[in-house]
C-alpha cells in the first residue's frame, strides 16, 4: 500500500524540550493507526507535526508526498486535525460551522447536509448555536466539520472524549467509512479497548519514540 | 480556493458572528458614544469642542477599534479556530484580507455613529464642499486602520497578555492615520477656516499607509500566525 506518512529519525522540539526524539513511522493509505502511550510521551506532538503545526528539527518527514521538513505547510489542505480544542465558532450555529469549514474546500450544500446527518446533527440541533451545546455535541460538530472537509489524512487526538455511546458508535462508523474510502486515520487515545478494536495497527509512543 | 474567495468566506463568517452576537451594536457603539460624551464633559467649552471635534472622532475610533480587534481574534483563539484554519491550509493572505474587510465594515458603522455624535454634541458642521473629502478620508483611513488592526491582532493573538500588548503595539503605529485623518477631517469641516484643498495631501498619506500595510499584511500574515 502507498505510504501516506513516512517519518524517519524525526526530532521535534517544543519550548527547548525534545518532544519527539528520533521517531520512525510509516502509515499506509486506508490504514487506521492507534497511537498509545502515557501522558507526555509525544502522541499529540506527533499528530501536530504531521499536521504541519510543529516544525521538524531533524530527520525526514514525508506527509501525503510532501516533504514537511522543508515546507510544513505543503500538505495542510489535505489534512484534518481534531485536537484538544474543536476549532468551532461559539456564536454560530452547528450548521453554520459545518458549512463554513466545508466551504474552505468547496463542499456543496448536499455534502454539508450529509456531514451533519452522518454525525446525527441534522434537524433542530443544526440551528442551535455552538455555545449552547454540551461538550459531546461540540465534539460531534467538530467531527462533522472534518467529514465536510474531505480530509485525506485524519489526525485525531482523544476523539472519543466527551461523546456518549451513540456518538462513539457514529464516530467509529465514520472512521471506518473514511478509511474504506481511502483516507488514512491516526488516532491518539487512552481508550484502548474501543480505539484498539477500531484500529488496524497499534503503536506505542514512549519518550518521543515510536515502538511497533 | 483563491485568496479572494477565502477572503469573502472569512469576512462573511466574521460579519455573521457579529450579527448573532451583536457585540458591536450592544457594547462597542455605546462605549464609543460614551467616550464622546466624556470628552464633552472634560473640555466643557463649545468653541474648543467644535475646534477639536475631528481629532476626538478619530481618537474615539482608535480606542473603540482596540475592542473590535481583540474581539475579532478572540473568536478565532477561543476554541482553536485559528490553528484549525492553518491546518485546513486556508491561505493566510485570504484570512488577513477577509478579517480586514469585516473589521472595516464594523469600523465604518462606528465612524458614522461617531460623526453624528460630533455633529450633535460638539456642533461640528460639515460643508457640502467638504463632503467628498470627508467620505474619501473615512474610506482611506478605515482601510488603513483595518489592515493595521488585523495585522497586529494576528501578531498578538497567540501572545501572553495580548489584551495589554495590543494597544502598546498598535497605537504608535496608527499615529500617522490619526494625524492624517484628523487634518483631512478638519479641512472637510472647515475648522479654523481651513479649506478642502488643504485636506487632499493628507489623503495621499492615508492611501500610502493603507497600501503599505495591506501589501505587507497579505504577505506576512502567514508567518505571523504560524509563530
Amino acid at each position: 500500500m502507498e505510504p501516506v506518512v513516512q517519518l524517519s529519525g524525526v526530532v521535534a522540539v517544543l519550548g527547548g524540550f525534545p518532544v519527539l526524539a528520533g521517531a520512525d513511522l510509516t502509515v499506509a493509505r486506508g490504514e487506521i493507526l492507534l497511537l498509545r502511550g502515557p501522558n507526555g510521551a509525544g502522541k499529540t506532538s506527533l499528530l501536530r507535526l504531521c499536521a504541519g503545526l510543529l516544525p521538524v528539527e531533524r530527520g525526514t518527514a514525508i506527509v501525503l508526498g510532501h516533504d514537511i521538513a522543508a515546507d510544513r505547510t505543503a500538505a495542510r489542505h489535505r489534512v484534518g486535525l481534531l485536537g484538544h480544542s474543536n476549532g468551532l465558532y461559539a456564536d454560530l450555529s452547528v450548521a453554520d460551522n459545518v458549512a463554513f469549514w466545508g466551504a474552505t474546500v468547496g463542499a456543496t450544500r448536499d455534502e454539508v447536509a450529509a456531514s451533519l446527518d452522518r454525525m446525527g446533527l441534522s434537524g433542530r440541533l443544526a440551528k442551535v448555536p455552538v455555545a449552547r451545546l454540551s461538550a459531546g455535541q461540540r465534539r460531534r460538530t467538530a467531527l462533522a466539520c472534518l467529514v465536510a472537509r474531505r480530509a485525506e489524512l485524519w489526525l485525531l487526538d482523544e476523539p472519543h472524549a466527551g461523546l456518549d455511546a451513540a456518538g462513539r458508535d457514529d464516530l467509529d462508523a465514520t472512521l471506518r467509512e473514511a478509511a474504506a474510502a481511502g483516507a488514512t486515520v491516526m488516532v491518539a487515545s487512552h481508550e484502548l479497548e474501543r480505539a484498539g478494536a477500531l484500529a488496524h495497527r497499534v503503536v506505542d509512543i514512549v519518550g518521543g519514540q515510536v515502538r511497533e | 480556493m483563491s485568496t479572494w474567495r477565502i477572503a469573502r468566506l472569512i469576512a462573511a463568517k466574521d460579519l455573521r458572528i457579529e450579527l448573532r452576537s451583536r457585540v458591536v451594536t450592544n457594547q462597542v457603539l455605546p462605549f464609543a458614544a460614551l467616550v464622546m460624551v466624556m470628552f464633552a464633559f472634560a473640555l466643557d467649552n463649545d468653541n474648543v469642542l467644535t475646534r477639536v471635534a475631528p481629532g476626538l472622532v478619530w481618537l474615539a475610533t482608535m480606542f473603540s477599534m482596540l475592542v473590535l480587534v481583540q474581539r475579532s481574534f478572540a473568536v478565532e483563539s477561543a476554541d482553536g479556530a485559528l490553528d484549525a484554519l492553518q491546518v485546513a491550509g486556508v491561505r493566510p493572505g485570504g484570512i488577513f484580507l477577509g478579517k480586514s474587510m469585516a473589521l472595516a465594515a464594523q469600523l465604518a458603522v462606528l465612524e458614522v455613529v461617531l460623526l453624528l455624535a460630533a455633529i450633535v454634541l460638539y456642533q461640528a458642521e460639515v460643508a457640502w464642499s467638504g463632503a467628498v473629502l470627508l467620505v474619501t478620508t473615512f474610506l482611506a483611513a478605515t482601510t488603513g486602520l483595518a489592515f493595521v488592526g488585523t495585522l497586529y491582532g494576528g501578531l498578538a493573538a497567540g501572545a501572553k497578555g495580548r489584551e495589554t500588548l495590543l494597544p502598546l503595539l498598535m497605537l504608535p503605529v496608527v499615529a500617522p492615520v490619526l494625524i492624517g485623518a484628523t487634518r483631512a477631517t478638519e479641512a472637510a469641516f472647515g475648522t479654523n477656516g481651513a479649506s478642502s484643498s488643504e485636506g487632499w495631501p493628507w489623503i495621499g498619506l492615508l492611501v500610502l499607509f493603507a497600501a503599505l500595510f495591506g501589501t505587507g499584511g497579505t504577505l506576512a500574515f502567514g508567518s505571523l500566525i504560524d509563530e
